[in-house]
């Protein structure tokens, strides 16, 4: 349902006489919105003019109308295999063949390209489901954010092809360290996001650092014969159990760890402290300092 | 004592309920008392009231209004009664839904109790102009989550200074975790005119430093209202030891003024 929101309105914008496949995938920003193959075709169908063979809305029908010759893959194509992608070896032209396409499309507006982890847009669509299904089963859910310590160093030292080493190499041991249900994203340059459902509150601190310690141990090859190590820092919050919060929310939380594990200086997990120990001494003082001025100056 | 319902004040048709959790970082703040001397005082003004009691856990809404009814939440729930014939008349001209004791199995936030405040809640609110959540104090999750039930929250605090903190924890949950950009403060056991004021201000000015800079959307800064200050007043101390209300017993006094305000206050000028 969702998808179909999100598809109709951009590629309606787009129902031109100039659009084609290739035009789609070009345009980064619609090209993510290739979800629902099936319904991507019958946008497909109105755009080159069979909309009439479609009522709106309706699951295509198991014979399709859409030319596949007359449609630009040229450019669809090119990025499928730069990318890396292998296409079946079905009939090209074939309804098959066109699915695969689109199939392999949207893996790949998905996935950052860098490391085959989620991209910040998939990310977030996974934060938003994991987000509601706390709210609504209870269930315990941790996010933690990762950063790359003094990352820029690492780009000014050894160079931008360490730098992309060292992202690669981060992924691929954040994927491994992690439960095969928990969702791993790189969410910026080098920062990363591990959504972990159905985690315990009294987990949280021993993931985060399980996670830390395993990328610091690691050793990275930028170039033949040369190793470097590197830290992350990372921050995590809970999903509010049973309470309808947002996801915006709970990234706000987790990067407020996050930041408060790089003033503390790095390498290091911080979580977001237990509702106890809530208020902080600082917080106090500044409570009860103002009291203190305050109160015997109004009883005059 | 009070006006019939469905009088002038009332609101025509039956729109939904509006729902305020009454809340308090600390037990023993008066929490319950004031609650049900607040629904006295919007009852007095017209409107149909419920008050739940969804201190689940240690409900003591009975023993401030003197009432030991059989038919309480463990009765509808082992199905002995309706949830409507749950609900009570109380004095004051306005109903209560009370917990009774051995609820205390539902401290503890499951699926079951979960699902069981939100029917309430559900069957209740076209019923009614105003339902108060009766919450307990602290921040458990059972707690967090009957707040999360009502749209409007009315923390209750003293000026002493346990209670001072454990209200400020309270609002910070509440903006942090709830998305609230909006809290009520009532002070209750003030020492002097003007100190709710103060309280307010000093509440609001460390929420501002670190509550309203970190979280929530930055259009929509985080705003804690001064509702009321009831004074300590010695006609409250001898309504909670009669078990009575306040209003009906020392109408005239300075506490049962302060909570008829706070209720002109809640209703708004519109009336709704």
């Amino acid at each position: 349902m969702t998808q179909k929101r999100i598809v109709g309105p951009h590629v309606a914008q787009k129902a031109g006489k100039e659009v084609s496949l290739s035009r789609l995938c070009r345009d980064g920003p619609t090209a993510r919105l290739l979800i629902n193959a099936r319904f991507c075709i019958w946008r497909l169908a109105v755009v080159i003019g069979h909309q009439h063979a479609y009522p709106a809305l309706n699951p295509l029908p198991s014979s399709t109308f859409v030319d596949t010759r007359r449609l630009r893959l040229d450019l669809a194509l090119h990025l499928l295999e730069q990318a890396g992608a292998t296409l079946p070896a079905t009939e090209p032209g074939s309804e098959p063949w066109l699915q695969s396409i689109l199939d392999a499309l949207c893996d790949l507006s998905s996935k950052d390209g860098m490391t085959g982890l989620l991209n910040r847009r998939s990310f977030e669509m996974a934060l938003a489901r994991e987000a509601d299904r706390a709210a609504r089963s209870g269930e315990s859910a941790l996010l933690l954010l990762l950063d790359v310590d003094h990352f820029k160093s690492v780009n000014d030292t050894h160079g931008h092809a360490a730098g992309d080493e060292v992202i690669k190499a981060v992924a691929l041991t954040l994927a491994h360290v992690v439960r095969p249900m928990d969702t791993v994203a790189r969410v910026g340059g080098e920062e990363f996001a591990v959504i972990l459902p159905n985690c315990g509150s009294s987990y949280g601190t021993a993931v985060a650092e399980r996670i830390r310690n395993s990328i610091s141990t690691m050793r990275i090859a930028v170039s033949p014969g040369k190793h470097i190590s590197i830290t992350v820092s990372v921050g995590g919050a809970f999903a509010p159990e049973w309470v309808r919060s947002s996801p915006l929310l709970w990234m706000e939380r987790s990067d407020r760890q996050l930041y408060r594990a790089k003033a503390e200086g790095r390498n290091r997990a911080c979580m977001e402290p237990q509702l106890e120990a809530l208020v902080t001494a600082e917080e106090k003082g500044m409570l009860f300092a103002m009291s203190l001025q305050d109160l015997p100056q109004e009883s005059e | 004592m009070t006006t019939t319902p469905g009088s002038a004040a009332a609101p025509a048709g039956r729109a939904l309920a509006r729902t305020l959790a009454v809340t308090s970082g600390k037990g023993g703040v008066g929490k319950t008392f004031v609650t049900a001397n607040l629904a006295a005082a919007l009852a007095a003004r017209g409107y149909k009231v419920l008050v739940l009691d969804a201190d689940l856990g240690l409900a003591n809404l009975d023993v401030v209004l003197n009432l030991y009814p059989k038919l309480t939440l463990p009765a509808v729930s082992t199905e002995r009664c309706t949830l409507e014939q749950a609900i009570l008349p109380a004095p004051g001209g306005f109903s209560v839904l009370l917990a009774g004791s051995g609820m205390v199995e539902y401290s503890r936030l499951t699926p079951e109790v979960r699902d069981k405040l939100l029917h309430i809640l559900d069957v209740v609110k076209p019923m009614f102009d105003w339902v108060l959540l009766d919450t307990g104090a602290g921040i458990s999750d059972v707690v967090l989550y009957a707040i999360s039930l009502a749209r409007e929250v009315m923390v209750i605090a003293t000026p002493e200074p346990t209670s001072l903190t454990d209200a400020y924890a309270t609002i910070k949950v509440l903006a942090t975790q709830q998305q609230r950009r909006h809290v009520g403060l009532l002070v209750n056991q003030s020492n002097r005119v003007g100190e709710g004021r103060l309280i307010c201000g000093q509440l609001q000015q460390v929420l501002q430093r670190f509550v309203s800079n970190g979280g929530g959307s930055p259009g929509e800064p985080f705003r804690l209202e001064l509702l009321g200050e009831v004074r300590a007043d010695v006609a409250v101390r001898q309504a909670v030891l009669k078990r009575q209300l306040l209003l009906e017993n020392y109408p005239g006094s300075e506490a049962a003024q302060a909570v008829r305000a706070l209720a002109s206050r809640l209703i708004g000028p519109d009336g709704r």
